[in-house]
């Protein structure tokens, strides 16, 4: 089997997924092209020799509808040889994205791909694509249809995290990636979002709030009560029936962020890389995806951690760095019980509470800033992984070379 | 005789009037429908007509579908064509060219209202008491004439998916308020102008959904608000269900795709949903219960034939309390003379208090006009004077559950009245033969079990003593039906029918506690099983002092007899609750659950001390395997008190089962829970439970012996 390795990886900075938004103005095809020029400058990259691009959206409707991928490829001026596909794994895909451009590359198939993601969420909003799993009455029956929030507080009031130990955790993302934004730790994946004229329109990630404390955010109303006593709640309590009740904690200060992005990340043969001048980073040792119960929903990281450094011979006690996202407060602190490790491997500068979660490029984001993060300090190993809606899990474990 | 009667007047306009022969109501059957078929066409294919007005020769318009054709039906093609033969004369009216306005004098329900929806405009008599809506989804069936497409369409989907998921009746007043008919005449002459007024202006009328323009209002199902409502409405609809009904389900479906698809094509999947539930489980066994059953028993199948029928015109209840004054209330309603007799005047007069609090609220929602509830108030005598109960043909006794007191409130009735008036207990324990020794003749004493609180609850349990006799007991039946309740007729037990079942119930709840089985598990899989409360919840209700009471009497009793009460595995939890722990239930504030204060908001909870006093077992059994126990364990007891002739009916057993104690509707009563599960493999898992649990699980004689014979449960 081929080894793939990680050459490259650019993001935009996060712009507040709202109409006062930075990053409003911007269409998501402008979003995704200053990715694939930053790329194809920073590489002195003959895009011809690029196979494929793969790229995550999980509401590919409207402008970042209809393969997205391609569209953009060929908005960007690459050469028309390169094909692309958009997909969905939720709030997996721009993980998703690199796991298939690995194994595309491992399968010997093909030889460099680029694999990504974006969302416009301010332009595009969350649920804008419908779908049968919470519109058609049957399938949102059958499944026990209840939305994020509602799992993710189910999530705390199974584990017994109170409203104090999650306002803490986000208090503690936002404090940390205030310190990385400060110390210049994204610089080197983040292009700036630049207009037409060359002029920047967002070069930081927008949303870090650095004077958050567990205090100041214990005033927030939680956004998921109302919803659940509507019915939601009856909906999960059937399943858990030895929960009395759901306890709300979660609120827009400790769940990610509604923001505006895109990620891309360059993946190839050692071979590849060698003819065309490109330095492998890091090598994509293992990726897993898993399924599990899909109410409570958020669970899956646990399982696909496990399943990936299992499968990797490996125990979680062999990753220097984890990035789990963060989807909500209760999530990761889960995470962590289920893998057994302590907050001091994860998520160190921070994470989607502080920076935003722009559903189709986060997975590839965060695998990005774990490897700034392993080169700037050295270390080795990490682990990338996401909950993902309807039950799943997603994996991936890189080492440096 | 046609049930089509068919004129046209000088304009041209033609009147169908329905009048099914040898039925109160018109129903759809083909005996309706041919000759309404013809009339449609005979409008259509007359150039001199040039509209026509549909309209019923009873006092109501139509009452729904005949059930009956329906019930047979077990292939859903047939099903399926059923309702789509229907539809396709419905279309017929529709997309004819002529106006059809639907003239509706009365009542219209169901496939009655589905006929009205296809015409062009409705108008209805502005009488109160008229019902219009779409009640199928309460056989667990859905509206299958196009109800589910056309009310969308007319009124919009988040407004009309409560209406046909609650099966919710409206008055004309209202149905008009919400857009579902056209306009109110205020009488039948009045009516029929305003109808073929409307045909003379309106000579080409097209329905919205036929209009090329047509859009839903409110939004189709792409809609953002109608998405965000489809998201949460079967989390709604499965709070109050639990999933148990497969009508809400299609209903929603249905609705739903038919916004997403032009009308017809809505209308054949609506077609494919009702034909699901036409022949599911849960609609046979709601309509055989619900409907034939129901109807058997309301037209007297319990009764003694041939003795006439009689009114009560004057009734004497004992004991003001919360029975008696409930009994009161229910029985002025309707037109008897009351005496409410209590040892003081002032618990007599409190006990009258109910009747003026129920009759202020009904005044306040104006159901009621002040001097209507004045009349029932002056029919309640409230009084401390058994003489008062002089001219009482009938005399129905709620004092304490006490022996000693019971006989000498029959001695002193007895007294002023003699002993032939029909004098009835309401006892919920005491056997009915014991108590009827105070009488000197039995064979006018009877039980008269009512249920708590008295103004809801739709069912009276009779109890037949050793002598009493038919004529009493026809009595007791009239006076049931008088006040507009549901009688089924039992025999002498300890706990009769209803109060001996529903016990099970409670006391399987009660030994999976104690088994170590997690209390909101053990309340989710009673709730999940069908029933309205958790075992726990209701246990707290009746108050587990009163279970304790009732325990130690019925020890005492077998003692008196010689024999020994065998303990149940529940009988300690009560014990404990009551002796050690000092949680007597809800009226208390604490029982299984912790309450909150009296006046303060806030929501019951679970008593955290449960856990450690037992607690949970290492391994949680599966919720079907908590949901089977209990089910199961009611099944069981109602088989063998049908066994042992406490119960001499299958329809008494299932609809005082469902009425009575709540048994979980969509299984259509105790027994039939039996007949859906299939007797046999009914027996097996039985026989597994008594494996496993106990006894209280092995299936009676008769069971496995009809289970054997390949029969089943029926009347």
């Amino acid at each position: 089997m081929t080894d793939a390795y990680i050459f490259d990886a650019v993001r935009t900075p996060r712009g507040k997924g709202k109409k006062d938004g930075s990053l409003h103005e911007v269409t998501p095809i402008h979003l995704l092209a200053n990715l694939f020029w930053a790329l194809q400058d920073r590489n002195r990259l003959d895009t011809s020799q690029v196979d494929d691009v793969v790229l995550g959206c999980v509401t590919p409707v409207g402008e970042q509808g209809a393969d997205v991928a391609r569209v953009a490829v060929l908005y960007a001026g690459w050469d028309q040889s390169v094909a692309g596909v958009t997909q969905s794994r939720f709030c997996a895909s721009g993980l998703e994205s690199v796991n298939i451009a690995a194994m595309k590359v491992m399968s010997g198939q093909e030889d460099l791909v680029v694999a990504g993601g974006v969302e416009s969420m301010s332009r595009w909003p969350m649920g804008s694509d419908g779908g049968a799993w919470a519109m058609d009455p049957r399938v949102n029956d059958k499944l026990a249809f209840v939305p994020q929030g509602i799992s993710a507080d189910l999530v705390a009031s199974l584990e017994g995290f109170s409203r104090r130990d999650v306002d803490s955790f986000a208090a503690e993302s936002q404090r940390r990636a205030a310190a990385a934004k400060a110390a210049n730790r994204f610089s080197k994946s983040i292009i700036p979002v630049k207009d037409i004229n060359g002029l920047v329109v967002l070069d930081h990630d927008e949303t870090v709030r650095g004077d958050t404390t567990t205090d100041s955010l214990s005033s927030l109303k939680p956004s998921f009560e109302m919803m659940g006593q509507m019915g939601f709640d009856a909906t999960a309590l059937r399943k858990y029936t030895t929960v009395e009740k759901i306890d709300h904690v979660h609120h827009a200060g400790n769940s990610s962020g509604i923001v505006d992005g895109a990620a891309l990340m360059l993946i190839g043969s050692k071979e590849k890389g060698a003819s065309l001048g490109l330095k492998p980073r890091a090598r994509i040792r293992q990726v897993a995806v898993t399924g599990s119960e899909p109410t409570i929903m958020l669970t899956g990281i646990g399982p696909a951690s496990k399943k990936a450094l299992r499968k990797a011979g490996m125990s979680a006690k062999d990753i220097d760095l984890f990035e789990i996202n963060e989807a909500f407060a209760a999530v990761v602190m889960r995470a962590a019980r289920d893998l057994d490790i302590t907050m001091d491997k994860i998520n160190v500068n921070g994470g989607a509470i502080a920076m935003g979660h722009p559903l189709g490029a986060t997975g590839c984001i965060i695998l990005g800033t774990a490897l700034d993060e392993l080169e700037r300090t050295g270390k080795s190993t990490a682990l990338a992984s996401l909950c993902v809606g309807a039950g799943m899990g997603i994996a991936t474990i890189i080492e440096r070379v | 005789m046609s049930a089509v009667t068919f004129t046209v007047d000088a304009d041209g306009i033609a009147t169908i009037s329905l009048d099914l022969p040898g039925r109160p109501m018109n129903v759809i059957n083909e005996h309706l429908m041919q000759p309404l078929v013809d009339a449609i066409a005979k409008v259509q294919s007359d150039a001199s007509i040039k509209g026509a007005i549909l309209t019923s020769g009873k006092k109501d318009f139509i009452a729904g579908a005949d059930i009956d054709n329906l019930f047979l039906v077990t292939d859903p093609k047939i099903a399926f064509e059923m309702a789509e033969a229907l539809k396709a004369q419905l279309r017929k009216i529709e997309l004819g060219g002529k106006p059809f306005v639907a003239a509706m004098n009365g009542t219209a329900l169901g496939g009655g209202l589905e006929i009205a929806l296809s015409c062009h405009c409705r108008i209805a008599i502005d009488d109160p008491k008229a019902k219009i809506g779409l009640p199928e989804v309460k056989l667990g069936l859905l509206p299958g004439g196009g109800g589910t497409q056309r009310l969308p369409r007319l009124i919009g989907i988040q407004a009309s998916a409560p209406l046909i998921l609650e099966g919710r009746e409206l008055s004309p007043a209202a149905a008009k308020q919400q857009g579902i008919i056209h306009d109110l005449a205020k009488d039948k002459d009045e009516l029929l102008a305003k109808a073929k007024a409307w045909c003379l202006a309106n000579p080409k009328p097209v329905q919205p959904w036929d209009d090329k323009k047509f859009k839903f209002p409110g939004g189709d199902s792409r809609h953002p608000g109608t998405v965000q409502m489809l998201a949460i409405a079967p989390s709604m609809a499965n709070a109050k269900t639990q999933g148990n009904y497969p009508a809400a389900r299609n209903i929603l479906s249905s609705i739903y795709e038919g916004g997403i698809v032009d009308f017809d094509t809505g209308c054949r999947i609506e077609s494919r949903y009702f034909a699901e539930l036409a022949v599911s489980q849960v609609s046979k066994n709601m309509i055989g219960t619900l409907w034939f059953q129901l109807n058997g028993i309301n037209k007297g199948k319990s009764r003694p034939a041939g003795i006439e029928k009689q009114k009560t015109q004057k009734l004497g209840i004992l004991g003001a309390g919360m029975m008696g004054a409930g009994i009161a209330y229910v029985s002025a309603k309707v037109g008897m003379q009351v005496v409410l007799l209590d040892t003081t005047q002032e618990a007599a007069d409190r006990g009258k208090s109910y009747s003026t609090g129920l009759l202020d609220k009904d005044v306040k929602k104006g159901k009621l006009l002040p001097a209507d509830k004045e009349a029932v108030l002056a029919r309640i005598q409230a009084t401390t004077k058994f003489e008062d109960l002089a001219g009482c043909d009938l005399v129905i006794e709620a004092v304490f559950e006490d022996r000693g007191i019971k006989a000498d409130v029959t001695k002193k009735t007895q007294a002023v009245l003699g002993a032939d008036v029909v004098f009835a207990s309401n006892t919920s324990t005491l056997p009915i033969t014991g108590l009827a020794k105070a009488h000197t003749k039995a064979e006018n004493f009877i039980g008269l079990h009512f249920f708590s609180p008295v103004d809801k609850m739709p069912l009276v349990e009779i109890i037949m003593g050793e002598k009493t006799s038919p004529a009493t007991l026809a009595k007791g039946f009239d006076y049931v039906q008088q006040i507009r309740k549901t009688p089924i007729v039992v025999n002498d037990s300890r706990g009769f029918y209803t109060s001996r079942v529903f016990g099970t119930y409670i006391m399987e709840g009660l030994a999976l506690l104690a088994e170590g089985v997690h209390p909101r598990s053990i309340e989710v899989a009673g709730l999940q099983a069908g029933m309205p409360v958790g075992p726990l919840a209701l246990n707290d209700e009746v108050s587990l002092s009163l279970a304790l009471h009732v325990l130690e009497q019925t020890r005492k009793d077998y003692a008196a007899e010689g024999k020994v009460l065998e303990p149940r595995p529940g009988d300690s939890v009560i014990e404990k609750m009551v002796k050690v722990l000092d949680r007597p239930g809800k009226k208390a504030g604490h029982g299984f659950y912790e309450y909150p204060a009296e006046g303060t908001k806030g929501e019951k909870t679970l008593w955290k001390g449960l856990a450690e006093h037992w607690p949970h077992a290492k391994d949680q059994p599966a919720q079907q395997e908590l949901i089977d126990r209990m089910m199961f364990v009611q099944a069981l007891d109602a088989a063998r008190c049908f066994e042992e002739r406490v119960t001499t009916t299958v329809a008494d057993t299932n609809i005082g089962s469902i009425f009575g104690w709540g048994f979980a509707p969509h299984q259509g009563g105790a027994l039939q829970f039996i007949n859906a599960y299939g007797p046999n493999k009914f027996v097996a898992r039985a026989e597994q439970l008594a494996a496993r649990y106990g006894a209280r699980f092995a299936p009676p004689k008769s069971l496995v012996e009809m289970a054997k014979a390949g029969r089943t449960f029926v009347d």
